[in-house]
């Protein structure tokens, strides 16, 4: 009961800032639209809506760490934390009341994406009702993220860290704009340590239906669930002990 | 009957000692003041009662609960104005208030008499659709004190209160204080010294984390052999070396 509160709290605060519901739900529609306009108008195939559109769905939740980190790095320098701290609410209720509103709207994000994907083009089937529902677990990645970013990051350096950076490392480095495999190399390997790429080809496998060759994707992205979520509960966990 | 008893509390942060072996009687319906300039450990007295932090050794019991055994009870009878006015700023006035009856485990029924209550005893009624973030530093400090007494606490932490506010501000805050007296125990920060003349019962005065003094203003300044109050604060804090 009390963690509901706070979660309805929480979704409350982010979805009445009209720059969230812009970056978070619009953001990735005007990208899904301009790359279309550029796939019609190019003779290459770069951007085909199959590959494309599990590709946005992925890169528009970093926009999730960036509002879960700023939400609660706001709540502490504005000392509402600190006062709910000295509230019956428990470590459980905060983790659980500032991660699980934003899961539907993660799920929102993406059914938006893929609905203006069908739109564009994309062949219905219910490989892409099960694409959506695979985007909820690799949310918890993005914003266990955010956090473990908003607890121990302040206003201006998540929006550095987690509005520059991360939106950048999820672009560039999840194959969404480019085959990683044609640069290859360091890029690559690089590229392959991190959770984007594995969350982008999970999407795409769901989507094609072609599980082939999906377990290590799986993996990658369920590793890096389970450390950022435990990692985000011992750190904000710690810091509420010693405010 | 004291309501708030502190026996040797200290706070070390690896070199600093922010509150030194503190050793303090608060009576039941009690504002007490907690004076002292910058770095004198007040507001890390407060996080150590209000269990914000945990001490490095000592104790405080609250109501008959200890702060480092029983610190679910003592949240269930305690609320913190903190030095920021501490509101959901994108929820409205009624929000906020809801948010914190709620996070206290109120029933929806008890919940609304509760805000129905607060917006009335704090004037909050022209307001309450209004979102907090836009209201005017006066207004969230008033909805912030709200925030703190709806829970029914049995001890409020008031941490400066008036940091900021101008002088009609300052002085309709003060009516609101006031009018609490006697009914809760009030714990007060302030560097104002006319605020904690007027507003107190019995002041404590700190430096260095240590306790220089306690008592009334009058006796205070008998004390120091002044005339004013913050001269006599003054002579305290220059002769505590």
């Amino acid at each position: 009961m009390k963690m509901k509160v706070f979660a309805v709290r929480t979704a409350k605060e982010i979805l009445r800032d009209p720059l969230t519901v812009f970056f978070g739900l619009g953001f990735p529609l005007v990208l899904l639209i301009l790359l279309t306009a550029i796939q019609a108008n190019i003779p290459v195939s770069l951007f085909e809506m199959e590959s494309l559109a599990p590709g946005i769905a992925v890169f528009g939740l970093s926009f999730m760490t960036l509002f879960s980190a700023t939400l609660i790095s706001k709540d502490r320098s504005g000392a509402l934390l600190q006062r709910l701290y000295t509230t019956p609410l428990t470590a459980v209720d905060y983790i659980l009341g500032y991660t699980l509103p934003i899961v539907p709207i993660a799920l929102a994000q993406c059914v938006i994406c893929f609905a203006a994907a069908l739109i564009m083009g994309l062949g219905f089937s219910v490989n892409v009702l099960l694409a959506a529902l695979t985007i909820i677990p690799v949310s918890l990645f993005f914003i266990s993220l955010g956090l473990l970013c908003g607890t121990v990051l302040n206003d201006k350096q998540v929006g550095g860290i987690c509005g520059a950076l991360l939106t950048n490392l999820a672009g560039w480095l999840s194959g969404i704009w480019f085959d990683l495999n044609l640069v290859g190399g360091w890029f690559k390997k690089i590229a392959d340590l991190f959770p984007f790429v594995h969350a982008v080809e999970l999407e795409r496998a769901m989507i094609s239906g072609n599980y082939d060759g999906i377990l290590p994707h799986v993996l990658w992205v369920s590793g890096y669930v389970i450390i950022t979520t435990v990692a985000a509960v011992i750190v904000f966990t710690s810091k509420m002990k010693n405010n | 009957m004291d309501s708030i008893v502190i026996t040797g509390l200290t706070k070390k942060y690896k070199d600093i000692t922010a509150v030194n072996g503190l050793d303090l009687t608060v009576h039941k319906g009690e504002l007490f003041s907690l004076l002292g300039v910058n770095g004198a450990g007040k507001t890390t007295t407060i996080k150590m009662l209000s269990c914000l932090t945990e001490p490095t050794s000592g104790d405080a019991v609250l109501n008959g609960k200890s702060i480092v055994r029983e610190k679910q009870d003592v949240k269930s009878l305690i609320a913190v104005s903190p030095q920021e006015t501490a509101v959901a700023p994108n929820l409205s006035v009624k929000e906020n208030l809801e948010l914190m009856a709620g996070v206290h485990g109120f029933p929806s029924d008890k919940t609304k008499e509760k805000v129905s209550e607060m917006i009335e005893r704090f004037s909050l009624g022209e307001i309450t659709e209004k979102r907090a973030g836009k209201l005017s530093g006066g207004w969230q400090r008033r909805l912030s004190i709200a925030m703190a007494l709806i829970s029914e606490p049995q001890i409020l932490f008031l941490d400066e209160p008036t940091l900021g506010l101008d002088v009609i501000a300052r002085s309709e805050l003060w009516d609101v204080i006031s009018a609490l007296k006697g009914k809760i125990t009030i714990i007060l920060t302030t560097h104002y010294m006319e605020e904690a003349e007027t507003l107190s019962d019995r002041i404590a005065i700190m430096k260095s984390g240590q306790l220089l003094t306690v008592g009334t203003a009058a006796e205070i300044m008998e004390k120091t052999g002044t005339e004013k109050f913050e001269e006599a604060f003054i002579k305290i804090v220059k002769e505590g070396n």
